[in-house]
């Protein structure tokens, strides 16, 4: 198996924290595994992305070719798209709908909606509001990786498990909010 | 033997290397893709329970020479700085190579080309042949780690300091690697046998310069039998490939079953010549592919090469600026470019800007109300978030430059009959390179003003110590500003019409004043909360 995933948001929104659970999963499955990321001024509420590799043959390149991406996955609808480029004829982009809006120019909800719409593979629904419904709106980023999952190359199974490891020292009851976000994205996946 | 497997970042796995390799001291200061490597050292359990020194430096140039030091003592010790650190640093760092290190010493270079958070692209590897130092080019995250022990065994046999040049694609990117279980003890305190070669008096540095300059041939005979540096054969000698660092893995990535070209893979320098030579002579044409600037290209070239069998950055086969990635490598091996979507119409750029709430805000809010007032005010900004402040809706400084320049600038511009002029710097800065600056316009009373926005942190590197928190009053008045034009208020809304009138009569002062606006930076203060 060979996964490429870009991983996009704006600075600030938590989207290293779906990397650290991959790559904990991985790193228990053996899996080969490279994760590219942004530090420094970029962070400072810009548009931040992630590329993140996993395979079970070694990997050269830290960066994902153009066209190779198998899955985009997004905390924000105009950060999905801006990762087009890279994403293969057959892959998947897994998104919130849910706007950030820092920038005066922010695109109208129904262009958005519309260039989402001319991919055939899209999951996008108010990830904010699962989150708030089984945990709280800080947990969107686990119903993002439970949408995304069934593209990862990774089992469900083995994810919840990498999210436990991860988030164990912050306490059981943290653990339970982000293994319930995960749940509930899951049931949204394609 | 047994081995771990961690995920790390390449900054992680160079600074796990040298823990794991005896390290007993860091010095650095923090700066994108460098910092994590001391961060790491800082909170490993090893490095803690050992009490590697791993405290922040003032500067670059200060980190340098406090590891030379430690070296001089014999100890293994490492200085990471990023590109432009190392102009900071470069008079300690070339002489270094006069004096030799006794203890393993390690300088660590972390290029960010494509300048994700950086005022330019420079390569550090023209530093390191300059200054007749060996340079190591890790092109993964295993090499990096790998690479620590193999520079310090490399600087003790040799007796010179040894480049780590990093870029900011190994340094912020993570992968497994196997470590060692068990750390090395650290050196003991040994003397070098030489002392006339550490004491650079003319005299004994024209002896000890014939040396360094034959030692530096005896370090390309070392790399043409490096591990880290390789010829492969490949059946069409049409094309032959030299890849350094990580240009190799962009390369293995455009032919996952096998590269067709015959291959030198550069990870260690000074350049291995017949290894180079060997390519050169079997294969038509010769594409060269590294990360940064054209540093190899240039040395195969040469000045007077016009037989165009030599391809890279120089000419257009490889972009000749930002980094190398899998498709721009793939275009310069003449491979057709894979099926892509069209980029989107719709999406917006979303430059960064500072936090909602951060004190640099207050500053500028105050600092252009009072600039609106002049036909021709002059704000010279400096290194940090605040450089931010270019940016709508401020758009209040007019020049930035390099670390502490905004003060010796102002002043310059001062001196050329400019009012106002302004500099506004960090604490953080401050104490790096605007001490020094804030003397001179002291000693000629300069009509400045100079603005510290003190948010207690090294913030833009993500919150590191600050090395002037609480000292800088006096750090000021024992400088000589004075005691009534030195002024001091807390950044909030609040205070606006505060901080708005001390800027205005400071301006108005036609002498040297320093107004530092202070309140911690919301993201520090953010997880300081949450640490109680």
């Amino acid at each position: 198996m060979k996964t490429n995933i870009i991983l996009a948001g704006v600075g600030g929104q938590g989207i290293l924290s779906i990397a650290t659970v991959l790559g904990a999963a991985a790193l228990s499955e053996k899996l080969y595994f490279k994760q590219a990321e942004v530090h420094g001024m970029s962070q400072r509420g810009g548009d931040v992305q992630s590329n993140l590799r996993i395979s079970d043959t070694p990997i050269a390149s830290d960066l994902i070719p153009q066209g190779a991406a198998d899955l985009i996955i997004s905390l924000e609808p105009m950060e999905a798209l801006r990762y087009v480029s890279y994403l293969s004829p057959t892959g998947w982009i897994v998104t919130s709908t849910v706007p950030f809006k820092n920038i005066p120019d922010y695109p109208e909800q129904v262009v958005l909606d519309s260039e989402l719409g001319t991919y055939s593979r899209v999951v996008a629904f108010d990830m904010d509001a699962v989150a708030k419904e089984v945990a709280t709106q800080r947990s969107a980023n686990m119903v993002l990786l439970g949408a995304a999952a069934p593209h990862t190359g990774i089992s469900p199974e083995k994810i919840e498990a990498a999210i436990t490891t991860i988030f164990s020292p912050k306490g059981q009851a943290i653990v339970d909010a982000n293994i319930a976000a995960f749940r509930a994205g899951l049931t949204h996946s394609k | 033997m047994e081995k771990n497997l961690q995920m790390l970042l390449g900054d992680e796995a160079l600074a796990l290397g040298a823990i794991n390799a005896g390290l007993s001291g860091m010095y650095a200061y923090p700066g994108t893709p460098s910092t994590e490597i001391t961060e790491f050292i800082q909170s490993h359990p090893v490095a803690r329970q050992r009490h590697i020194h791993s405290h922040w430096s003032s500067n670059e140039k200060t980190a340098m020479e406090e590891a030379l030091g430690m070296s001089f003592c014999g100890k293994r010790a490492m200085v990471a700085m990023k590109h432009v650190g190392m102009n900071v640093c470069a008079d300690p760092f070339v002489n270094s190579a006069m004096t030799g290190a006794n203890g393993g010493l390690i300088v660590v270079a972390a290029d960010d080309p494509s300048m994700h958070s950086s005022q330019n692209e420079q390569d550090s590897r023209f530093y390191a042949d300059f200054a007749f130092i060996p340079a190591l080019e890790p092109s993964n995250q295993q090499e990096a780690y790998d690479m620590a022990s193999y520079a310090f065994i490399l600087s003790e046999k040799f007796e010179t300091p040894v480049m780590m040049r990093l870029v900011t694609r190994l340094s912020h990117s993570r992968a497994v690697v196997k470590t060692d279980t068990v750390p090395e003890s650290e050196k003991d305190l040994t003397y070098p046998r030489s002392t006339a070669q550490w004491v650079l008096m003319p005299g004994n540095s024209r002896k000890r310069y014939p040396v360094v300059l034959k030692q530096y041939e005896t370090l390309a005979e070392a790399s043409e039998n490096s591990p880290f540096n390789s010829f492969t054969d490949g059946p069409d000698h049409s094309m032959g490939i030299i890849a350094s660092g990580i240009a190799y893995n962009y390369l293995m990535e455009n032919y996952p079953d096998g590269c067709p070209y015959p291959v030198v893979k550069i990870s260690q320098y000074p350049l291995p010549v017949n290894m180079l030579k060997k390519l050169y002579d079997s294969c038509d044409k010769i594409l060269v592919l590294e990360e940064g600037q054209p540093v190899i290209e240039q040395k195969m070239r040469g000045l007077l090469d016009t037989t165009g069998k030599i391809l890279g950055r120089f000419t257009g086969r490889v972009p000749r600026t930002g980094e190398l990635n899998p498709d721009n490598v793939r275009a310069a091996l003449g491979l057709p470019p894979l099926p892509v979507n069209a980029p989107s119409q719709v999406v917006m750029p979303r430059p960064p800007a500072l936090c909602q709430g951060c004190s640099h805000r207050d500053v500028y809010h105050a600092l252009n109300e009072v600039m609106d007032g002049y036909p021709a005010p002059k704000v010279f900004g400096d290194i940090g978030c605040y450089t931010l402040g270019w940016l709508a809706p401020f758009t209040a400084i007019d020049a930035v430059v390099d670390m502490g320049a905004s003060i010796t600038m102002a002043k310059g511009a001062a001196d050329a009959g400019q009012h106002p002029s302004v500099a506004v710097i960090g604490d953080s800065t401050f104490t790096h390179s605007g001490m020094t600056g804030l003397l001179d316009a002291v000693n000629e009373n300069s009509p400045i003003t100079v603005i510290i926005s003190d948010n207690l942190t090294t913030g833009m590197t993500g919150g590191q110590d600050s090395q002037g928190t609480g000292k800088l009053e006096d750090i000021c008045l024992g400088l000589g500003v004075k005691e009534e034009h030195l002024k001091t208020i807390d950044a909030l809304p609040k205070n606006h019409q505060e901080i708005v009138n001390l800027i205005k009569t400071e301006v108005e002062y036609p002498g040297t004043s320093v107004i530092i606006i202070r309140r911690e930076c919301i993201q520090t203060a953010r997880r300081h909360a949450k640490m109680k």
